[in-house]
């Protein structure tokens, strides 16, 4: 997994609530049996006036000038705003693949639904979850903005915003060491292998009936 | 000794190891995998070199895109090859697979319970979001992304950190015409989609207790609805009952065994959580969702509400923009809102039951003129011919619906089963997101009776006017 220390990353603004993973990348790409290549129909729906197919050249396509996304000011961005109950939906991780592709490297909202929280993680990218009233003020402040950076530190476990404001935030310490590092779950579970066994041995004495198919 | 939850039970069963910030490594008992998700993960274990730990573990089958008409190859080449990925993966690791053409294949969801593949105190997980249906027979079943779905293929084991705990009771009888659809709408609508973030469910209370296994299976559906990862529901005789003589159950001397445990696994008297809401079951009526997210619903008999009511700006601007999106004006009538399509079908309501809810009102009518399409598409192969050998399908079939083969269908529309941009369809699946049934769909969720009546009405009707 690609490690997340530091980020100094331009700000963009999703302003609505319960952003859901259908909107975040449409089911049509879901067919895909890559986990690359998303970022460019990151939104897809809401960027493009066309409806958008798997391995299509999206450059030839019409832009939605009013997304955020298609703005001038917000190109190269690398933090995404976002309101509360972001990533709701489907379990896809094609929604994390997307954001990676496009570039999103942290996401900052009040709230995020739990398996997209966990997906993120797991694809080196770092959602914050702050106040809804900090969030709140940096939604006003990016508008007024143009250029307006965070500044985010993991291991810090703070935000910092262009006038040196520094909001802390929670992050599991499992997480935060596997992020800041960039290890491999699987073979840190795996040095565990003899109390998966042994485990195994345990509950097949109990529950014989879980191991084995069917009868 | 602490009285605990059934969710505390479930959890403290399935701990291997535990880090100092609580962490856990939990072993995972029934992996279920469709092709949509499991990919990368079998990629990813090639490329690292490891091995599959537990293949008896595994049940996999291909929905999402598989088509529901009669075609024997999928036309489109992209899903034919990801469906085609799964089968290769599951020959390659010995997998069990039900693949398209097997008459137990079907929607994952519906074939894990249909198989007895879940069954009680299982850790269950399948890389995708319903997997909160299997809960209803008192497992912790979650869904998890690809990274996850491939951490379980190699190590048989979840990273995850022990939720909190929701009690949503639901006391008193459901009145008639109303339905476990109705329930978890209720539900959704009382806590909000964002209600149970961060919170293991459990669904109990009477109206809960009177549910079937597929009432139960509906409700436990949507718990990922009201932002619960996991929803679940104790032990009965309903559930001992609906287990026994399935091919993956236990036999014999086993079977006693494991019901002397399943009668365990229930929340003790006095078990505390961190939240618990109650409901009043007499008082829920046939519910319809008017916008663009599952808590925004309302009763048959009510109206599109008005944002202007609303007095936060965020969640004004959301009632806007769903509005906008789904056409309609505040103060609309439910009833008055015309329907181009009906969908009855998905991991939420494509079992036995709901075909025969949805049948007998429709029974002796015809599908409205104004609609131009009404699907039904049974949930698995196995639900399919039961309820072809009850004679659903003729029922259907005379009133102007299509009878397709099992899948996903229009609940996505990842195969060719979609809307196009602007239609309304009444659906019994789980999701009214912007375009989750096609660019541009309006999608309105609700039970299989009132999908059903509004098939023969031509538009959101109350069913309770269908019954007698
Ligand atoms: S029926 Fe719909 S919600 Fe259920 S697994 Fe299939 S796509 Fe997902």
């Amino acid at each position: 997994m690609k490690a997340f220390t530091t980020l100094d990353g331009l700000v963009v603004p999703i302003d609505r609530s319960n952003v859901d993973t259908d909107a975040i990348i449409p089911k049509q790409f879901l067919k895909s049996i890559r986990r690359t290549g998303f970022g460019p129909n990151l939104f897809d729906a809401w960027r493009y006036l066309d409806e958008g197919q798997p391995e299509q050249d999206n450059s030839k396509r019409p832009l939605n000038p009013d997304f955020v996304l298609n703005q001038p000011r917000y190109q190269g961005a690398q933090v995404l705003l976002a309101r509360e109950n972001f990533g709701c939906g489907s379990s896809r991780e094609h929604a994390p693949w997307a954001l990676d592709d496009y570039g999103i490297r942290a996401l900052v909202a009040p709230s995020f639904a739990d398996i997209f929280y966990n997906n993120c993680f797991k694809n080196g990218v770092l959602p914050i979850v702050l106040p809804a009233d900090v969030v709140d003020g940096l939604f006003r402040e990016v508008a007024a903005s143009p250029g307006y950076r965070l500044r985010i530190d993991l291991a810090a476990q703070t935000v910092i915003t262009p006038s040196g404001a520094s909001h802390g935030f929670s992050v599991d310490e499992f997480r935060k060491y596997c992020l800041l590092n960039g290890l491999d779950e699987i073979g840190l579970t795996l040095r565990h292998a003899d109390e998966i066994r042994a485990y195994e041995a345990r509950r097949a004495q109990r529950e014989p009936w879980i191991f084995g198919g069917a009868a | 000794m602490n009285p605990l939850s059934l969710y505390e039970k479930l959890w403290q069963a399935h701990v291997v190891r535990e880090e100092p910030d609580g962490t856990a490594l939990i072993y995972i008992d029934r992996h279920l995998v469709h092709e949509v998700t499991s990919p990368q993960a079998f990629e990813g274990l090639r490329i690292a070199g490891r091995a599959l730990w537990r293949r008896d573990s595994i049940l996999a089958t291909a929905d999402h895109n598989t088509p529901t008409t009669d075609q024997k190859v999928i036309a489109d080449p992209v899903s034919r090859l990801q469906v085609s990925t799964l089968d290769q993966n599951c020959r390659d690791y010995h997998i069990t697979e039900f693949p398209m053409g097997d008459h137990r294949q079907g929607i994952v969801h519906v074939i894990g319970p249909e198989q007895g593949a879940t069954l009680p105190g299982m850790t269950v997980v399948c890389g995708d979001s319903h997997t909160s249906t299997h809960g209803a027979f008192a497992a912790l079943a979650m869904g998890i992304g690809t990274s996850e779905v491939e951490h379980v293929l190699a190590t048989q084991t979840l990273l995850a950190r022990k939720s909190k705990t929701m009690r949503v009771q639901v006391e008193g009888s459901l009145p008639r015409g109303v339905t476990a659809k109705d329930v978890a709408l209720a539900i959704i609508g009382h806590i909000g989609t964002a209600g149970g973030t961060g919170h293991a469910i459990e669904f109990a209370g009477s109206a809960i207790r009177s549910l079937s296994m597929e009432g139960r299976m509906t409700v436990c559906n949507m718990a990922i609805e009201a932002g619960a990862r996991a929803g679940m529901v104790a032990v009965d005789e309903t559930t001992i009952a609906y287990l026994k003589g399935r091919p993956f159950a236990p036999g014999g001397a086993r079977w006693d065994a494991a019901v002397a445990y399943w009668r365990t696994l229930h929340s003790d008297e006095g078990a505390r959580f961190d939240r618990v809401v109650t409901l009043d079951a007499s008082r829920i009526e046939p519910l319809v969702t008017w916008g663009t997210s599952p808590e925004m619903v309302t009763t048959v008999g009510g109206r599109v509400p008005d944002p202007a009511a609303e007095s936060d700006a965020t969640r004004r601007e959301g009632m806007e923009r769903a509005l906008r999106y789904m056409a309609l004006q505040p103060g609309m009538a439910i009833t008055d809102i015309a329907i181009d399509k009906v969908f009855i079908g998905s991991c939420t309501n494509s079992r036995i039951e709901d075909l025969r809810a949805a049948a007998a009102v429709v029974k002796g009518r015809k599908v409205a003129a104004n609609v131009k399409l009404a699907l039904v598409v049974p949930g698995s192969g196995l639900v399919k011919s039961a309820a072809e050998a009850e004679g659903l399908d003729r029922i259907f079939i005379e009133a102007g619906f299509e009878w397709r083969n099992p899948g996903c269908s229009m609940c996505l529309g990842m195969n060719d089963d979609r809307l196009s941009p602007g239609e309304r369809c009444a659906s019994t699946s789980n999701r009214n997101f912007e375009g989750r049934q096609g660019a541009g769909s309006r999608t309105h969720l609700v039970s299989p009776q009132m999908a059903a009546a509004a098939a023969v009405s031509g538009h959101f009707a109350d069913v309770r006017t269908f019954l007698n």
